[in-house]
């Protein structure tokens, strides 16, 4: 359900529109569902529209978490 | 010879009238101004109903297709140059030679020459520069409304030499798959201008006769046991197909496949699957394990070869299917399609 | 593919793997139902199955707008489309669903209907914009990720005095579902269909936030992972879900933090609060009448509605006696149990909801993973599931 994906905002266009990246391919589509959106971020797509802001730090954060689950056991297992 | 025709057709400004596909003296003009003047061979000069050329010897292989491509022109081709590849594509997956072709056209009322023009041109120099010139054909009109501009449908023939012996039918366990190329240019290139698809990208379709590149794979390789080009439905329906004409399974390796950046992103933003996606200048082989590299180095070899990769083996399945080992380290099943991958939101 | 290869990195799938083993253990078995179709399709794609332990079980929800969508609505859309002066907006999915008397959207258009495929309710817009004298009815499906969308539309055509666009309103809501599956006879029924834990939707919650969920850990004492859309994320959230389940807790923890807060988002919340109500009752394909779990437009904005405008009558239409999607959809049995699994019912030739879209359990399970059935039936295979 529900297909979406982060794509990199490349350019801030008129009435809440803007041009997003991803891998190259190019779109137009809505932030009008969102808010303070710059050049450079990245937002969450569906179907033609920006869903929220994705968070780097939190990403990263993330991909971090799965590289430390096989190493670390937790307490109690 | 007297011209028969008080004035020339009118490419810039005329259209596709119901007379040009009467019979009559509007149609010869257009066969004449048109048709003979692009593809401007001995044969069609002659204006014969039909052709006699000279054949080498040989098994003749004959093939046909249908073209109804809409948008009539896209980035890296348009539905000219595409009949003439597809067809001669067709012809060469046997290990033939292609020769000749015939071109039939259905034209909708009210195209515009200059579109027609620009078609046929596209088609004459592809023919051209594959040496298979377009030797005899037809040209009927049908009312506004009941066409896409245009249909095209190419037919070509061809001969095999001896000791080539390629078929669906003779993948065998152990055998190695190779295809030529990436993956899923055309179809994405085509859905790129496709109403309420849009998007900005480099990718061009891939149209290309093919029949160069198996000319210098069957002289590496002779003994090659399969070929075919994965055009509708894209590599994950050819590949089923010569499972079941073979009665063996497939297991091909995801990371393995050649696919473009842009074509992967596309097909993201799509919900599609690059397996699925047409390509119109790249082919799959299948030859006995043994013969994979020297086949690999041939395709590498030549231009329209160069991302050629071993994308797989195929094993002993009396299902047939054929499985995918994913870059995420799990299998599965990779299918037939389902009618026509369409876009999705879920 | 910045933010979307990483999390599909083979070896940390691995690893992710070998934790879920280990910390799973022998003793128990496990089954979490992971709610939303995208989840369902990145377990079938990437084979996640593959790297899961045999004792913890993936139970596939029914969280696909277009599975539940019933054939009666199918039937209403393609009444609309075939209204003289029409043009029927839909997105891509809807366009093969079979309905009554072996139409669907697809072969309605190809009978001379005016249906046409969008990307998005811009282009719908568009289409309204550009056709005056045409009526543009939207045909909008989806839950709460593809609702507030929708609502944008309707307040742009009313901004923009577009008298001629309408939207057919389909839109449901995932909380209401998910409750109505758990209070599911066959589930309460300690024994039959343990749902040990659920594994969040990843877009639906970048709308709604992690917040809603809070109520069915309490409630029903069910732990819940909301988790993004890749398949390491779905890992990750099924790891969580297997230590939740191991400490005794029911919490709802987000795994998708770089895209769901707490909150979620207000802006398009409030959006769809001010366009849409709720209707008292909504039938949903396979599991029967759901009290408050769909939408419906406000009176304010009844202009825009097809459903009044058109004066349009719901009818319900049964599936297919032999149909199993029910249970599939609570769990209780698997695809392959059903009668007509691969047989009658194919994705080419759908009779019920779960093989209707590629997000379906059987349309799934059918695309990428029957051949382990038939493996096993055979007796042949590595011991995988």
């Amino acid at each position: 359900m529900c297909l979406a994906l982060p794509v990199r905002v490349v350019e801030l266009r008129d009435g809440d529109m803007a041009i997003v990246d991803l891998g190259g391919v190019r779109k137009e589509i809505s932030l009008a569902l969102v808010e303070d959106v710059a050049a450079g971020d990245y937002v969450i797509l569906h179907v033609g529209y920006a869903l929220t802001r994705l968070d780097p730090a939190e990403a990263e954060r993330t991909l971090e978490t799965f590289a430390s689950a096989g190493l670390a056991a937790p307490a109690g297992a | 010879m007297k011209r028969g025709f008080t004035r020339a057709l009118d490419f810039r400004h005329g259209h596709v009238e119901m007379t040009h596909g009467s019979g009559g003296r509007a149609m010869a003009q257009l066969v004449e101004e048109l048709f003979v003047a692009c593809f401007d061979n001995e044969a069609l000069r002659r204006l014969d109903d039909q052709a006699q050329v000279d054949v080498p010897p040989g098994r003749l292989v004959i093939a046909t297709d249908s073209h109804v491509v809409s948008p009539l022109f896209f980035p890296g081709g348009d539905i000219g140059c595409l009949s003439v590849h597809g067809t001669i594509n067709d012809v060469a997956m046997a290990g033939a030679q292609p020769l000749y072709l015939a071109a039939s056209f259905i034209l909708e009322e009210g195209l515009p020459l200059a579109e027609l023009r620009r078609i046929v041109e596209s088609m004459a120099q592809a023919a051209r520069a594959a040496g298979v010139p377009v030797v005899t054909g037809d040209t009927k009109v049908v009312e506004r409304g009941n066409g896409d501009g245009v249909f095209i449908t190419t037919t070509g023939v061809g001969v095999v030499p001896q000791g080539v012996n390629v078929s669906g039918s003779r993948a065998c366990p152990g055998d190695a798959v190779l295809v030529s190329g990436t993956m899923g240019d055309h179809g994405v290139a085509i859905m790129s201008l496709r109403e309420n698809l849009s998007f900005g990208t480099t990718i061009e379709s891939d149209t290309a006769a093919l029949h160069g590149l198996v000319a210098a794979m069957l002289a590496a390789v002779p003994s090659v046991h399969c070929l075919r080009d994965p055009t509708r439905g894209g590599l994950a329906t050819t590949l089923n197909e010569l499972a079941r004409q073979s009665g063996v399974g497939i297991v091909i390796g995801e990371s393995r496949i050649p696919v473009r950046g842009e074509v992967n992103s596309a097909c993201e933003f799509l919900g599609l699957d690059p397996l699925y996606v047409a390509n119109e200048g790249k082919l799959v082989a299948i030859c006995a394990a043994g013969e994979a590299d020297a086949l690999l180095a041939a395709m590498r070899d030549h231009p329209l070869g160069r991302d050629a990769a071993i994308i797989g083996e195929v094993i002993e399945d009396e299902h047939a299917f054929v499985q995918m080992d994913t870059a995420f380290g799990g299998r599965r099943v990779v299918d037939w399609l389902t009618g026509d991958q369409l876009p999705r939101i879920c | 593919m910045k933010y979307i290869d990483e999390f599909r990195d083979g070896k940390l799938a691995q690893s992710l793997g070998a934790a879920i083993t280990r910390e799973a253990g022998s003793d128990r078995r496990y089954s979490f139902m992971e709610f939303c179709g995208g989840h369902t399709h990145a377990i079938a794609r990437y084979g996640v199955t593959d790297l899961l332990p045999p004792t913890v079980r993936m139970i596939h929800g029914p969280g696909c707008p277009v599975c539940v969508l019933p054939i009666g609505r199918v039937d209403m859309a393609i009444e609309i489309a075939r209204r003289p002066g029409v043009i029927l907006a839909t997105y891509g999915d809807t366009l093969r669903v079979p309905a009554s008397g072996r139409l669907s959207l697809l072969k309605a258009k190809a009978q001379g209907a005016d249906v046409r495929m969008v990307y998005s309710t811009q282009d719908a817009l568009r289409l309204a914009e550009e056709n005056p004298d045409r009526e543009v009815v939207m045909f909008a499906i989806g839950f709460e990720t593809t609702t507030p969308p929708t609502a944008l539309a309707i307040k742009q055509a009313e901004a923009r005095g577009l008298g001629n666009f309408l939207v057919f309103c389909n839109h449901v809501l995932t909380p209401s579902a998910i409750s109505h599956i758990l209070e599911s006879p066959e589930v309460r029924d300690i024994g039959t269909v343990p749902i040990d834990g659920f594994v969040g939707p990843a877009h639906v919650s970048t709308i709604i936030g992690s917040r809603p969920y809070e109520f069915f850990a309490e409630e029903y004492q069910k732990p819940v992972v909301i988790a993004g859309f890749e398949p390491l994320d779905v890992m990750q959230a099924i790891l969580m879900l297997v230590r939740q389940v191991n400490d005794g807790r029911c919490e709802v923890e987000n795994e998708f933090t770089r895209a769901v807060s707490r909150e979620g988002n207000v802006k398009a919340q409030a959006l769809v609060a001010e366009v849409f109500e709720l209707r008292r009752e909504f039938e949903w394909r396979g599991l029967g009448t759901v009290p408050y779990s769909a939408l419906r437009l406000k009176d304010r904005y009844a202009a825009f509605d097809a459903e009044r405008r058109y004066a349009l009558v719901d009818r319900q239409v049964a599936d297919h006696k032999a149909c199993d999607c029910g249970a599939i959809l609570r769990g209780v049995r698997q695809p392959a149990d059903c009668r007509l699994f691969g047989d009658a019912c194919t994705p080419e030739n759908p009779l019920g909801s779960c093989m209707v879209s590629s997000e379906g359990a059987c349309a799934a399970h059918y695309t990428y993973g029957r051949f382990r059935s038939i493996r096993r039936e055979a007796g042949v295979g590595s011991g995988v599931r």
